[in-house]
């Protein structure tokens, strides 16, 4: 589904500011795989997703998306296979559009824009459905400004947008960190619910250790730009923060783990 | 009185035309696009010298058009492909067009005295050149109006508005941010050498200096047009910058009147824009100010 292979990318080479922030990373993800990416700061985690994503290009390497090589594809090509959720609440929707329109935005994703009307009344009714599983009283308020929603409200509707259309694969980049913890387990939740229905391959980007292990099938940990652990299926499911911990330890062969990994 | 008013309305009306396309690039685009400067002047140039030369006025207005919309994407292809700073693309663009202009008129002027115009079919019915003005005016604006709010509903027009709005987002669902910036400059740009070409024709002379300070006008106009008469939607919008091009206008007349010296209206639109755009910051200031006169000493 997904094939990363060799992917390398170095911020600002040779200058005083240069930060290699991936080096020879490989990562396949098999149809319907929900894999979790931790990792302390500038370990890559963001960087990896943004390349899948082609918001920069690599330095080296390949990304297959359904064995399609779009290495060279610019970021609003790629828009056609992912679904795309950030960390930043207001990031994922225009705010000074309406929300019906921010869905209709999304609802054409991959698709030729034409002098066709934005908005179908058709389309309308399903977007009320579709709003309704929020569960948030969104469904009577197509018409309100997203500016005027909350960050979680917004995050909702992000991840609404980027799973309605079903996407090859979706990614999520630690996506409920800017929420209040009980926003941001409401959005976790629904996330998880999503996927599970829609059966969507996912890259899961978290700084919550606990989140990693919660969702997914599989989990992957990054240590300064290579991928240091990659566990799946049986024991996937009994991990734990103190057996990461440690794994990590051995792994990366230091003690060091940065306090936003401990405290979350 | 009233003639002073018809005046005001006349050249409002054609004025409206340009404060709508600054409005796409400025509000829409959230790109200070400062070509207008030069394509105003394209468009009276480029009509002008057709006119003169025995082209019918409309079709010579309509080319004027597409001058104007080659400005804008000049500038659009500045800023998206050669990655130059919007500020900067706009003003490369305008400086190039000065020379362009002089070039397209031969002169630094084009007399359009007694000649047919766009409103001669309607000096013809019977009506007074300012009235004529006014009934042509009325209608390009409001089929302008009509035909954007059209466009700005369409699936590209959504487009456009959200790549102003937030570009990452729109590229994460597929869109291509540098063509849509490209087409709202190119539109915009059309916009205002439409209004060019009309105001050319109105004053029946194109000048090299006639665009010099009209991003602020236009700037006035927009911020007049949505503090007097509202944004609660789109359509309404459009027509409080009609409304507010022809508020400008009126002003202008009315401090001339008072006595304001022609050449001192440039200083009292830039202030006036400096007072409109610092409005946030002084009702902030004024918030706090009389809060704590409230809580007392």
């Amino acid at each position: 589904m997904l094939k990363v292979s060799n992917v390398s990318k170095t911020f600002n080479p040779g200058t005083v500011y240069e930060k290699v922030a991936l080096t020879d990373v490989d990562l396949v993800l098999n149809e319907g795989d929900f894999v979790t990416v931790i990792g302390g700061n500038g370990a890559g985690k963001s960087t990896l997703l943004n390349c899948v994503a082609g918001v920069y290009p690599v330095d080296s390497g390949t990304v297959f998306i359904d064995n399609a090589n779009v290495t060279k594809q610019p970021e609003h090509v790629r828009a056609r296979f992912l679904g795309r959720v950030f960390q930043d609440p207001m990031m994922g929707t225009a705010a000074s559009m309406g929300l019906e329109e921010n869905l209709a935005l999304a609802y054409r994703r991959g698709q030729r824009r034409t002098l066709r009307w934005g908005i179908s009344n058709k389309e309308r009714a399903y977007y009320r459905e579709q709003l309704k599983t929020l569960e948030l009283g969104l469904e009577d308020r197509l018409g309100t400004k997203v500016g005027l929603l909350s960050g979680g409200q917004r995050q909702a509707i992000t991840l609404l947008m980027a799973t309605m259309k079903k996407p090859r694969l979706l990614l999520l980049d630690e996506h409920t960190a800017a929420l209040d913890p009980k926003t941001a387990l409401k959005v976790l939740l629904l996330s998880d619910k999503l996927i599970r229905e829609h059966q969507i391959t996912t890259l899961m980007v978290t700084h919550n250790m606990k989140d990693a292990i919660k969702c997914g099938n599989r989990l992957v940990m990054m240590h300064e730009g290579r991928i240091i652990l990659d566990i799946g299926g049986e024991e996937k499911k009994g991990l734990t923060v103190d057996y990461l911990l440690e794994k990590f330890e051995k792994a990366s062969g230091s003690e060091l783990v940065n306090d936003r990994l401990l405290l979350s | 009185m009233l003639g002073l008013l018809q005046g005001a309305v006349s050249l409002g009306l054609l004025w409206a035309i340009m404060t709508i396309g600054v409005f796409i690039t400025y509000r829409i685009l959230n790109f200070a696009d400062l070509t207008v400067e030069g394509s105003i002047t394209t468009g009276a140039a480029v009509s002008a010298t057709l006119v003169v030369s025995g082209m019918n006025p409309f079709l010579a207005t309509l080319i004027a058009i597409f001058a104007g919309m080659g400005a804008g994407l000049i500038t659009g292809l500045l800023h998206t492909k050669l990655k130059i700073p919007a500020l900067l693309s706009g003003i490369l663009t305008m400086i190039a067009l000065y020379s362009i202009n002089i070039r397209i008129m031969a002169k630094a002027n084009v007399s359009l005295l007694r000649v047919d115009t766009v409103f001669s079919p309607f000096t013809a019915m019977g009506l007074d050149t300012r009235n004529a003005v006014i009934v042509f005016g009325l209608i390009c604006v409001v089929a302008v109006i009509l035909v954007l709010y059209w466009f700005f509903g369409t699936e590209i027009g959504c487009s456009i508005r959200a790549t102003g709005n937030n570009p990452r987002m729109i590229r994460a669902q597929g869109v291509k941010t540098d063509t849509m910036i490209i087409l709202g400059l190119v539109i915009s740009n059309g916009l205002v050498a439409f209004a060019g070409a009309l105001i050319g024709q109105f004053q029946s002379y194109a000048d090299i200096q006639m665009g010099i300070g009209s991003i602020v006008i236009g700037l006035a106009s927009v911020i007049i047009g949505e503090v007097l008469f509202g944004t609660r939607n789109f359509m309404n919008t459009l027509f409080s910058l009609m409304l507010g091009a022809i508020a400008y206008r009126i002003i202008i007349a009315v401090v001339l009147e008072l006595g304001l010296a022609p050449t001192d209206l440039r200083l009292f639109t830039a202030i006036t824009v400096a007072i409109a755009l610092s409005f946030p910051v002084f009702r902030t200031y004024l918030g706090t100010l009389i809060k704590s006169i409230k809580r007392g000493p």
